[in-house]
């Protein structure tokens, strides 16, 4: 079974803020991070190839520093990495990022089952899974919980709103896992003793690898929406600070008075 | 891409520059070369703010739709075997709002079998048409044929916007279909407006959720965003409702499928703090576990639940079904305390609609106290172990 992972590196903090001055973002410079959400789908996959077997690789779209998260990956256990790089990829929405992505994993080959997180945590969208399974032209699921084979099918359970849903798919397919449904492997040091930079077990794919170069499909030609400005949001004018005297007696006061006791 | 970079005006001091500023490390300079890499979110920080005419801006030329052809606001119409989930009645409240701008009609799409019930509760909201896909094929929700459907309708009707709720179907479902029509969706928004062009204007928190982006989808239709349930009001119901009924034809290539659906179970009955009236929640301000005893007290003195911000989930001292926020649930209680919790957009996103917000928090600078009705400055610790006695009348 060939198995890929689409994994993101993501901000290790989300404190992110505007200059009321200047208008300009002030990012906090903490290391960056492999998205939480991708270790469910990693740990899922590492499952299915565990008994299975096959091969599972894992799939990136991001600047240079994404190698990190490729190379953690690895340590966990997959078998290799590709990263999907250009700065013609810059600037892209949801339709782009997942248009770059179908190109970059058809440019590999055959697979069987894609595994996505849920959504990142700094797009917080959880859409790219389900526009990639469209651009791929190939079924998929959301929000599964669990995976097994059977037979030629993919044996899913998924959380969907007030049911649970059992059901069989045909591969190749693309899954989407939920989040907190297993217990992530850490990283081993011994596979970082033994593959280190990774150099031989990662691949970087351009955009002159992509069957498709037409550039309009890709970073923000190839992104329908337009970010047309980006504010801090609003505060609420009326409102009372209480700083002083007894609080724990002004707050009862005010639910007194709101009738909440 | 749309920045240039005038590689003339490039030296040490410029490159060194632009690279600081970049929020986002997008720009490299090396060896006396710029460059723009894949992290660039077009913020256009480097234009705006960098060195006068090193990176610049050049507007793509871009093959514009035509507009006047695309009409009507439409709801998906979220139907879990015939009990319609609430953030559909939301959405039309909302999608009268924006049709009104415009002078469009407002649309249902409803995919299902034995519709009957949901097509008059559809029509009691107002709504001007429903459209009907049912089949009894479509009983239970299969995304390949319900995108068929749904695309069937984008092309017969061709509707300027589509709302759908950020249920899971939803978001399953919304981007499979904006992918197939190669358009803008926006997910999660917390404000819609509409522009006299019919341009729908989508507001969401972005980058991580401390600021909110302003996004429009200009040039491509429809245009497709979800929303969660409880952003917006639900809208009362029309004394007589004239909206008429479309009963489409199924084709029965429609209906192809690679999913085989083995069972369908009801989930157990579990908390949903999204329905409760009171809401004590709890962040990184809790010092241990333990501590939680006085939360729990305190919500149940109140007659409410206790919830909590990202962090504590992360932590594993909640279960995600507590979490409020834009990758928790969204809330909107008669009242919600909140004990500890510092309120980035990511969390207030959540909760902000709630009707009386009393945030309890021991910095002043917390940015829970932008979004709060009452702030108390203060050590939840002092706080409330002295309100539990005083609302216990000790």
């Amino acid at each position: 079974m060939n198995i890929i992972v689409c994994i993101k590196q993501v901000p290790g903090t989300t404190n992110v803020n505007v200059d009321p001055v200047t208008g300009t973002l002030i990012r906090d410079g903490v290391a960056a991070k492999m998205n939480p959400y991708d270790l469910y789908a990693l740990e899922l996959g590492f499952k299915l190839k565990d008994k299975h077997g096959g091969t599972l690789n894992v799939v990136s779209m991001g600047p240079n520093s994404a190698l990190e998260v490729i190379r953690e990956a690895i340590y966990m256990g997959a078998d290799g990495g590709v990263l999907i790089s250009d700065r013609k990829f810059g600037g892209a929405d949801v339709l782009a990022t997942s248009y770059t992505l179908c190109s970059g994993i058809l440019a590999l080959g055959d697979f069987d089952v894609i595994l996505c997180g849920k959504q990142t945590t700094d797009g917080d969208t959880a859409q790219v899974g389900s526009e990639l399974a469209e651009h791929l032209k190939v079924p998929h699921a959301a929000n599964v919980r669990d995976v097994d084979v059977d037979g030629d099918r993919i044996k899913y359970v998924s959380n969907l709103d007030n049911k649970i849903v059992t059901a069989k798919i045909k591969t190749p397919c693309l899954l989407c896992v939920d989040g907190e449904v297993n217990t992530p492997r850490l990283p081993s040091f011994k596979r970082k003793l033994q593959y280190g930079d990774c150099a031989e077990q990662i691949r970087i794919i351009t955009f002159d690898d992509l069957q498709d170069k037409d550039e309009t499909h890709y970073g923000l030609k190839g992104s329908p929406t337009q970010v047309e400005r980006i504010f801090n949001p609003d505060k609420k004018s009326e409102k009372e600070i209480i700083k002083d005297g007894n609080l724990a007696s002004e707050m009862y006061k005010i639910l007194r008075d709101r009738k909440f006791v | 891409m749309g920045l240039v970079i005038n590689q003339k005006l490039v030296n040490d001091e410029t490159g060194k520059q632009l690279v600081e500023l970049c929020p986002f490390n997008a720009i490299s300079y090396e060896n006396g070369k710029l460059d723009i890499g894949v992290g660039c979110k077009l913020c256009k920080m480097c234009v705006r703010k960098g060195p006068q005419g090193v990176v610049t801006f050049q507007e793509d030329e871009i093959v514009k739709v035509n507009k006047d052809e695309w009409n009507g606001i439409c709801v998906y119409a979220d139907s879990d075997h015939g009990v319609l989930h609430k953030v559909t009645f939301e959405l039309i409240g909302k999608a009268k709002e924006l049709a009104s701008v415009i002078n469009h009609p407002v649309y249902a799409l409803l995919i299902g079998n034995n519709c009957d019930e949901d097509i008059k509760e559809l029509l009691s909201y107002g709504v001007d048409k429903v459209f009907v896909y049912e089949h009894e094929e479509l009983r239970d929700f299969d995304i390949e044929k319900y995108a068929n459907c749904f695309s069937d309708f984008i092309e017969t009707v061709k509707p300027s916007s589509i709302l759908v709720g950020a249920t899971n179907v939803g978001r399953c479902l919304a981007p499979r279909v904006a992918a197939r029509f190669h358009t803008g969706l926006t997910a999660d928004c917390t404000r819609l407006e509409m522009k006299e062009n019919t341009d729908l204007v989508q507001i969401r928190p972005a980058f991580g959720g401390n600021i909110m982006a302003q996004i429009v989808n200009p040039n491509r239709r429809p245009q497709f965003c979800t929303v969660r349930y409880k952003i917006f009001n639900s809208p009362e119901k029309v004394e007589e409702p004239k909206g008429e009924v479309v009963r489409v034809e199924i084709k029965q290539e429609w209906l192809k499928s690679n999913t085989e659906i083995l069972k369908i179970e009801e989930k157990p009955r579990e908390l949903d703090i999204s329905e409760a009236d009171v809401i004590v929640a709890v962040g990184r301000g809790l010092k241990s576990v333990d501590d939680l005893a006085m939360v729990n007290e305190l919500a149940e003195l109140l007659g409410g639940v206790v919830a909590c911000s990202r962090p504590m989930v992360e932590a594993g001292i909640f279960d995600a079904k507590h979490q409020i926020g834009l990758s928790g649930k969204t809330v909107k209680p008669k009242l919600i305390i909140t004990l500890g919790i510092s309120g980035a957009i990511q969390f207030t996103a959540g909760m902000n609609g709630s009707d009386c917000i009393i945030a309890v928090n021991s910095d002043p600078e917390a940015q829970i106290f932008d979004v709060c009705n009452y702030g108390i400055v203060g050590d939840m610790y002092e706080v409330i172990p002295q309100l539990i006695k005083q609302i216990k009348g000790e």
